[in-house]
């Protein structure tokens, strides 16, 4: 197969995975990050099964296929700040980047409004790192 | 057990199975902050991957979305409006971008190919958002 075709076969795999694992439904993630309410723990699963996939997956097939080795880096400010700023607005609205992309091809209002102003952010961190980088 | 439980760990392998392909295909972490943002860079080369994949992401799940009704429940959490949204939208485009990764990034790549620093980051975000939603709840309103 192409590549291009397997590229979007990942996709493809991946929007179908996160439909299916309900985190394209905002209330499904609060509900995970809700340790005061009505406990939800199903995204725990969902990292779970992921992880052990992709884990096992990798470490079988690192070396047979030259796959890149462990991206690990010393742990940064920005890693941190980024990070919380990251949980923050994911505790706010229940979107990560994937579930808010994921919800445009059913025209979600919300995903809608969501994915210009993630995009804006994107540009603004890129710039400042840039910047800082090249200064 | 859940139904739920099930669907999110079938969903998680398929979520794992793909960026496995996609590490594989593009030798790339196939984070999808990094997939979208650096697609806003001008300077970035290989686009093509980047926009075929994020197409074919929309695509899978609006498929799904389609063909199952189970699948396409979608609510909005008490209290949040179009503004949080827009809100949160930049806080998560930045953060994702200044931290170098998402839940899939480093919760699912970095973490799974033993990065510390990625284990480091998934606990930061997580704990946040454990926080912000426990704020939300006790100061309440509606934005």
């Amino acid at each position: 197969m192409k590549k291009g075709a397997l590229v979007f076969l990942s996709g493809l795999l991946f929007g179908a995975g996160l439909a299916l694992s309900g985190m394209t439904d905002p209330k499904r993630v609060t509900d995970f990050l809700d340790l005061a309410g009505d406990w939800d723990p199903t995204l725990a699963f969902v990292m779970a099964g992921a992880l052990l996939v992709f884990g096992m997956g990798y470490f079988f097939l690192k070396q047979k296929l030259g796959l890149p080795g462990n991206p690990e880096e010393p742990v940064s400010r920005s890693l941190i700040v980024g990070s919380i700023l990251f949980g923050v607005g994911w505790g706010l609205g229940g979107f990560c980047p994937g579930p808010a992309i994921a919800n445009l091809g059913a025209i979600r209002m919300e995903a809608l409004v969501f994915v210009p102003t993630m995009a804006l952010g994107m540009v603004i961190a890129q710039w400042l790192q840039r910047s800082r980088k090249e200064g | 057990m859940e139904s739920s439980y099930i669907f999110g760990l079938a969903g998680g392998v398929l979520i794992g199975l793909s960026s496995l392909i996609g590490l594989i295909v593009t030798k790339k972490i196939p984070g999808i902050s990094g997939v979208f943002g650096r697609l806003l860079i001008s300077d970035t080369e290989d686009r093509s991957w980047r926009v075929v994949f994020l197409v074919g992401l929309i695509a899978g799940a609006g498929l799904l979305i389609f063909l199952s009704d189970a699948v396409a429940v979608y609510r909005i959490p008490e209290g949040r409006g179009l503004l949080l949204y827009a809100i949160a939208g930049l806080i998560v485009g930045f953060g994702t971008r200044y931290g170098g990764g998402c839940t899939s990034g480093h919760g699912v790549c970095g973490t799974g190919m033993g990065a510390r620093d990625s284990m480091l980051a998934t606990g930061v975000f997580m704990i946040a958002g454990f926080v912000t939603v426990y704020l939300f709840r006790i100061l309440g309103g509606s934005v």
